[in-house]
């Protein structure tokens, strides 16, 4: 997969919450970790024992040049070589929408994490259904800058079809972070319709 | 630093300025490289059995007063390792800071954080595996009976003039050729001809890629001793890290105390990233720090010597990770 190039987390309001999540000593596996900002930021100020995971050369040396201990790895395959439950929390932001089988990963994921916390990319959002309801065309946003005909995301879902997912894998949804574009108290009213991103924390039933 | 099965503890730089050719990873080790020499304290020593300096079939039997040649005991990895522990020792060197090295120093690298576990804060095994595959073993017997069938061979009892040194080249060509790649070798030659228009319909060489081989072999033997190439090679046929651990590669792993950076080639189909991985996987199974990098190359095995820039970033940056770490011990 060819991730994000380059990952500001200052900008990315998902890993801060996420971040909230890991208490000092956790293990954290970031699947799809990038440049590994994100982890070294685990390891420094949350004190965390972290792990990458990564398909694509250039982030893993950048990773390395990070501190961050990273291997690599192509996250449609299973997670087989992560021992069960060995990390505290498995994270997987902007990424589930760019794997061949979001199903199958989110299995692996509450296999291998205790609890694992999932940032989702909303296609619910109104931008996105305005686009196609009035624009008659495929939905394109900050988060989605991608022509539908040469995008990495491949598989896209509305927070409700998420949570239906999970129902089905019987996958439990402890908590829900969704993160407002503009409208912060209609995003707590209507996250399906205004949150552009959401972050699920899960863990296996 | 381990070297590998054709090396020796000449790693880098010129020892006189009239030498044709510096150390064989000299553009990872020196002054300013991936590996600073100016930082860090770089050791490498010559194998046992080898023929560049250490105890091998060329040195003299002091029962016989003679060459041991094949009375030289067949050797192993491990012995390999003990003996660099044992001149670590003798440095007075309580903890490395890595231990590192390629191919069949990339085997040393696993004996080391294996056999002794609390003497290194990390190691880097490059293009390497924890075992030696049938398919190695298969090519090692292929070189062997070459230099067996050369008639200057003499059951290993030859003299200094008459080397079996066709045997010898013959082994180097088929070795050298499983250190290179479909795609290198077309793109360096192609179906080029060696200074000819036509083919001669004779069997000399016609081919570009021929007369590289020939002139490998050729200078294999003006600084290789058969007898060690038969020796070293069978240590690497016999190359197992799990021997001792019930085969067992997470048991064995089960021992490691230090960080570890793998890494493999995409065209190395002598030791394929399978190889690497089952590495990898095993450190993670007993939660060791590991780091796992498939650098794309279309060098073949020979990309560890040849793939610096992206090799010499990572292998620069965590050990300067690994040393700030001790640092804050």
């Amino acid at each position: 997969m060819n991730k994000r190039q380059f990952l500001d987390p200052q900008r990315r309001h998902d890993l801060d919450v996420i971040a909230r999540f890991v208490n000092p000593g956790d293990k954290v596996l970031d699947l799809g970790c990038g440049d590994g900002l994100f982890l070294r930021k685990l390891k420094n100020d949350h004190k965390a024992q972290v792990l990458g995971v990564e398909i694509d050369q250039d982030s893993i040396v950048r990773c390395i040049g990070n501190g961050v201990p990273v291997i690599q790895r192509d996250l449609n395959d299973e997670l087989n070589y992560i021992p069960p439950k060995s990390f505290d929390l498995a994270v997987l932001s902007h990424t589930l929408q760019e794997t061949r089988r979001p199903d199958l990963l989110l299995k692996e994921i509450v296999k291998v994490g205790k609890r694992a916390a999932v940032s989702v990319i909303n296609f619910g959002h109104w931008r996105c259904r305005a686009q196609v309801a009035f624009g008659g065309k495929m939905p394109r946003s900050t988060q989605m800058p991608f022509q539908w005909y040469d995008t990495p995301n491949i598989h896209f879902c509305t927070l409700n079809d998420f949570r239906e997912l999970c129902r089905q894998l019987e996958i439990t949804i402890l908590e829900e972070y969704p993160i407002p574009g503009r409208y912060p108290r209609l995003t707590r009213l209507m996250p399906n319709i205004f949150a552009t991103v959401c972050v699920f924390i899960l863990e296996a039933k | 630093m381990t070297h590998a099965l054709t090396g020796d503890a000449h790693v880098c730089g010129r020892h006189t300025p009239e030498d044709k050719k510096p150390g064989w990873w000299d553009e990872m080790i020196g002054p300013g490289k991936a590996v600073d020499t100016n930082k860090y304290f770089v050791i490498c020593s010559n194998i046992i059995g080898g023929c560049s300096g250490s105890t091998g079939p060329q040195s003299i039997d002091p029962d016989t007063g003679k060459p041991y040649n094949t009375n030289f005991p067949v050797i192993t990895v491990a012995d390999m390792v003990r003996a660099q522990k044992r001149l670590v020792e003798h440095l007075g060197i309580k903890k490395l800071l890595a231990v590192l090295g390629g191919s069949m120093g990339g085997m040393q690298v696993l004996q080391w954080a294996v056999d002794y576990p609390d003497a290194m804060d990390c190691f880097i095994p490059i293009a390497t595996a924890s075992s030696f595959t049938p398919q190695n073993i298969a090519f090692d017997w292929v070189a062997r009976e070459a230099i067996k069938a050369d008639p200057n061979w003499k059951n290993g009892d030859y003299t200094p003039d008459m080397p079996p040194d066709h045997g010898l080249a013959a082994a180097r060509m088929l070795a050298h050729i499983t250190y290179l790649s479909e795609e290198s070798l077309g793109r360096k030659f192609g179906r080029t001809l060696q200074d000819k228009a036509e083919f001669d319909f004779k069997f000399d060489f016609d081919f570009a890629v021929e007369s590289y081989l020939q002139y490998q072999g050729q200078r294999f033997v003006e600084r290789f001793d058969a007898n060690s190439y038969l020796y070293i090679t069978r240590a690497t046929d016999y190359f197992d890290v799990t021997a001792k651990h019930g085969g067992d590669l997470n048991a064995t792993f089960a021992r490691v105390k230090s960080a570890a950076l793998v890494v493999s080639f995409s065209s190395d189909w002598l030791f394929p990233t399978e190889q690497s991985r089952k590495i990898v996987d095993a450190l993670l199974h007993n939660g060791k720090e590991v780091s796992f990098c498939e650098i794309k190359s279309g060098y073949g095995h020979d990309a560890f010597l040849l793939e610096v820039d992206t090799l010499g970033r990572m292998v620069r940056d965590f050990l300067h990770y690994r040393q700030e770490a001790r640092n804050h011990e």
